[in-house]
């Protein structure tokens, strides 16, 4: 799929985007953040940051066969494989992908009950030597991402771990930090912040809720 | 002494005054009134001579931390009874006339109810060699019914002497019908539960074989036999069927057997492992209409005191039996008399009369009539409580019927004028 | 999920197939990897409370507690306060106090993991009880089929042996049945329950005549003493008429399985070449035990407790 003409397809300033363009407010205290075209735009532009990260970060080569993207179940999982898509339609390089499912990682199970399980699916190749970049919706508090990195030194050791989300919506528990931002949100603690994407919910967008 | 009941109303007919002097009663009628002694208003109580229990086990000697022959009679008052039958299986073994005659002065001396001792038909309850019954039959316990109850006389050659011998006794064989060779290991009632629940079953058909073998044995030698806690549909079809030959057979079915069936066994709850054992909704239907048409004689408790770690235990392990006295009326009412089954009439007959008749009790089970001796029972049918194990007299708590709520309370029990219960207290 | 696994009589297709799903996941995530451990159950407490000896059974239940970082304390009957008459439940309450978040049990009598349920704050997972049930063989054994064959529903199993002390069958028939499988029970008649009628299988006793239309052959074992108990005459009789060996092998499809949850009497209802065929489960059983059992005690115990 080519970019949508309309938006800018060079490479993006350095750094996250760091101002929002105005939410659409809706009924009912839900505010849209992003639309189905906004995702589609942060999600190339992550790409080609990505793109520019795994070329820096290599003596030889693009550096993008050393590059793994490790989707954090649920959403992160397509966001994933849909970085991987834009890096191989940016640059001709498939991108190896994988997911990690943290729930038998995470410390809340207590509080907040066990689920089943996701897929944890690692390329063959394995995570050895390389640079994983996790992928996630949205970072919150962070212990989705402490899980996942516990997950991660379980199966391998990678050469570096880089994270990636679609959204960061602040109010972090743990000392953990984004290297790719689609969006910062300043949000209250009690609002809910809503990714919906095409491969789970039949569409994409993201939205903020009053609790 | 002198004691008149105000208002009662014998056999759950119209309400009459009732005046008991020195043990008997002296007067019946409207408006009696006397200048000394006690009145006690039994206005909306019904009247029935007191109960008499043909399978009581009260476990001394030997268990006395499960029950005592006081406890168990306390039990048996509470539960309106003024005779019961006290099971042989005791330890020692209720074989010789020395100890049945400790258990009938264990019961003079607690005196609450008529203790009556059950002798055993063999040695030991081994099954192997017959006790000295005529012993046991002269003895101060004056011993008329006789059986190995826990185990069954199998020994076919065993139980026709048996028979024979209590005949010139004037005495009867209660008979426990199991075929052991078919109850191996058995736990529960062998069908569709037993199946599921993996318990080993425990066939309808190892009763009924016994039964059948022991009522021709019956009418070849011309005996009286007793058949105890029969629990299956196909016990009392064959039981009919011997009366309706001639054959001197008696039954008794438990209340439990009467209430409960095996669904009970879900959940393993041990305290409704029974020998022999709860049966399916179509055995209580029959057991029912076999008391109601008089195939089964006698409604008998099979009291059954166990102690807790005998039952808070797999039910594998679990001894069998559950207690009886205190809510054997209840049951009765709760499923013969609420249900139409049974008048009141009836009941005196399934509980006191047919009872003492067969046990030879000739002062128990005697009608409520002047110059009759004043053992009776005042209860109010309309009362309803929930079962509390740790309420009940006995000192064990294995009632099945814990939570349940049952019909029928016990007010005022008498033995021999003299009041054993009185507003649901016991007096001793 | 429940508090507790005590049958598989008792639980409905959304719990079976989370258990089976779950275990696919587990088994998945730790696929080639070096560190076959996670940390889920760090902190919980799991006794493996023993009454009968089945060092297999417990080892699967040890390994899955181990893989989830549970602490493990292994309390066999034998040797212990249990064979000096304290009752199982002065045992209970003992492990209870020390504070066990999951009892697995194997006991000799059937409704001993209910009563100890009754008795007990945490949770119970009944590892086999008399001759009632063993639920997570049973879903170890579905794990198995749905694996090989790729599917549960209209699997036709045939179950043959001594279905009447049989806690792996009656575990088998009502998890199978739930999870839309159509079984056969194939026995001599005198090792079937009175009462099988009620359940929802086919009865044969017929082996050959149901063999060619089983997708699945789940042989269960058989005590040679039985014969003692004339159920039947000769472990030479039952092996001729019940026993699987490779003439009757022969008669089943191409794809059909053969299980059986051991320990085997080779020569008995199995034969050697039939147990070491390609067509055997056998020792897949043991491993798939391993992942359903990690996945029984991530659902009971890693939730709030």
């Amino acid at each position: 799929m080519a970019p949508p003409s309309t938006l800018p397809t060079g490479v993006p300033a350095e750094g996250p985007e760091t101002t929002s363009s105005t939410p659409t407010a809706t009924a009912g205290g839900v505010q849209q953040l992003l639309s189905a075209d906004d995702v589609t735009r942060v999600v190339d532009r992550i790409a080609h940051q990505l793109i520019e990260r795994a070329a820096s970060s290599t003596s030889s080569g693009d550096g993008l066969s050393d590059l793994v993207l490790v989707g954090i179940p649920t959403r992160g999982a397509p966001l994933a494989r849909r970085l991987a898509a834009r890096i191989e339609a940016f640059t001709g390089t498939a991108v190896d992908v994988g997911t990690v499912d943290i729930t038998l990682y995470r410390d809340d199970l207590r509080t907040r009950g066990v689920r089943a399980l996701e897929d944890t699916r690692l390329p063959d190749a394995g995570i050895d030597g390389r640079l994983v970049v996790l992928v996630d919706d949205v970072l919150f508090s962070g212990r989705s991402v402490r899980a996942a990195l516990d997950g991660l030194r379980d199966v391998g050791r990678p050469r570096a771990v880089q994270l990636a989300v679609l959204v960061d919506r602040g109010h972090r528990e743990l000392p953990i930090k984004a290297d790719f931002v689609g969006k910062n949100v300043p949000t209250s603690r009690t609002q809910q912040v809503r990714v919906r994407l095409a491969e789970v919910d039949g569409e994409d967008g993201v939205s903020v809720t009053d609790a | 002494m002198t004691l008149l009941i105000k208002g009662a109303q014998p056999y759950g007919e119209d309400a009459v005054d009732i005046l008991v002097r020195d043990g008997v009663i002296a007067a019946i009628g409207e408006d009696l009134s006397v200048s000394t002694g006690r009145t006690i208003d039994a206005t909306g109580l019904v009247a029935l001579p007191g109960l008499v229990d043909l399978h009581t086990h009260l476990r001394e000697p030997g268990r006395e931390d499960t029950e005592t022959v006081l406890t168990g009679s306390r039990a048996a008052a509470l539960g309106g009874y003024t005779a019961v039958h006290a099971m042989a299986n005791t330890d020692p073994v209720a074989d010789t006339a020395g100890v049945v005659e400790q258990v009938w002065r264990l019961g003079g001396d607690a005196g609450l109810v008529d203790v009556v001792p059950v002798g055993a038909v063999t040695v030991g309850l081994g099954g192997t060699q017959l006790a000295e019954l005529g012993a046991m039959a002269d003895s101060a316990a004056r011993v008329r019914v006789f059986s190995d109850d826990g185990k069954c006389v199998s020994d076919p050659a065993l139980m026709r002497r048996a028979l024979e011998y209590v005949k010139a006794l004037d005495g009867v064989v209660a008979q426990h019908a199991e075929e052991p060779r078919l109850t191996v290991g058995a736990q529960m009632h062998e069908g569709d539960r037993s199946a599921r629940l993996g318990l080993t079953g425990w066939p309808a058909v190892a009763e009924e074989a016994i039964i059948a073998r022991d009522v021709l044995l019956a009418e070849h030698v011309g005996a009286r036999l007793h058949v105890c806690h029969v629990s299956t549909a196909g016990s009392v079809e064959l039981v009919r069927w011997a009366k309706s030959r001639g054959v001197e057979v008696t039954a008794e079915v438990t209340p439990h057997h009467l209430l409960l069936t095996d669904a009970q066994a879900e959940g393993y709850d041990a305290t409704f492992k029974v020998n022999p054992p709860l049966r399916t909704a179509e055995d209580v239907a029959a057991l029912r209409a076999g008391l109601a048409d008089g195939t089964v004689d006698a409604v008998a408790t099979d009291h059954a005191p166990h102690a807790g770690e005998d039952k808070e235990c797999e039910w594998s392990a679990a001894r069998p039996g559950m207690l009886g006295l205190e809510q054997a009326l209840s049951v009765v009412v709760d499923t013969m008399v609420d249900t139409g089954l049974l008048t009141w009439r009836e009941v005196a007959d399934r509980m006191s009369v047919r009872p003492a008749r067969i046990g030879r009790l000739a002062h128990q089970g005697r009608p409520i009539a002047v110059g009759e001796p004043a053992n009776l029972v005042l209860l109010d049918p309309a009362a309803r409580a929930v079962v509390d194990p740790a309420a009940l007299a006995s000192k064990s708590r294995n009632s099945p019927y814990a939570g349940r709520e049952l019909p029928g309370r016990v007010v005022h029990t008498l033995l021999r004028g003299e009041l054993s219960v009185l507003d649901g207290k016991v007096q001793k | 999920m429940r508090r507790h696994l005590l049958e598989s009589a008792d639980l409905d297709r959304a719990d079976a197939t989370l258990v089976l799903d779950t275990a696919a996941q587990i088994e998945s995530a730790l696929a080639g990897r070096e560190v076959k451990k996670l940390p889920t159950l760090r902190g919980r407490t799991v006794v493996n409370l023993f009454f009968e000896d089945s060092t297999r059974t417990r080892i699967s239940f040890e390994l899955a507690a181990k893989r989830l970082s549970a602490d493990v304390i292994n309390f066999s009957a034998k040797g212990s306060s249990v064979s000096k008459g304290e009752s199982l439940k002065d045992t209970a309450l003992t492990l209870e106090a020390m504070g066990a978040d999951g009892i697995v049990v194997r006991h000799g009598s059937s409704g001993a993991p209910h009563r100890l349920a009754t008795w007990v704050a945490g949770s119970v997972v009944n590892a086999g009880d008399g001759t009632h049930e063993h639920p997570t063989q049973a879903l170890l054994d579905a794990y198995t089929i749905r694996q090989r064959l790729g599917r549960l529903e209209g699997v036709r199993v045939v179950i043959t042996g001594d279905v009447l002390h049989s806690r792996v069958a009656r575990s088998n028939v009502w998890l199978l049945h739930t999870l839309g499988a159509e079984v056969t029970l194939v026995a001599p008649p005198t090792l079937l329950p009175v009462g099988v009628g009620s359940w929802p299988v086919t009865v044969s006793y017929d082996l050959d005549a149901v063999l060619p239309q089983a997708d699945v052959v789940m042989m269960l074992r058989v005590q040679g003493e039985r014969m003692n108990a004339s159920f039947f005459p000769s472990a030479r009789e039952y092996s001729r008429r019940y026993g699987l060996d490779a003439t009757r092998m022969a008669k089943l499809a191409d794809d059909a399985i053969v299980m059986h949850p051991g320990p085997m009497n080779r020569g008995m209802e199995i034969a050697a070449d039939v147990a070491d065929s390609p067509r055997s489960t056998i020792v897949e059983q043991v491993g798939n035990g391993v992942s359903v059992r990690m996945a029984v005690l991530y659902l009971l115990l890693g939730g709030p407790a």
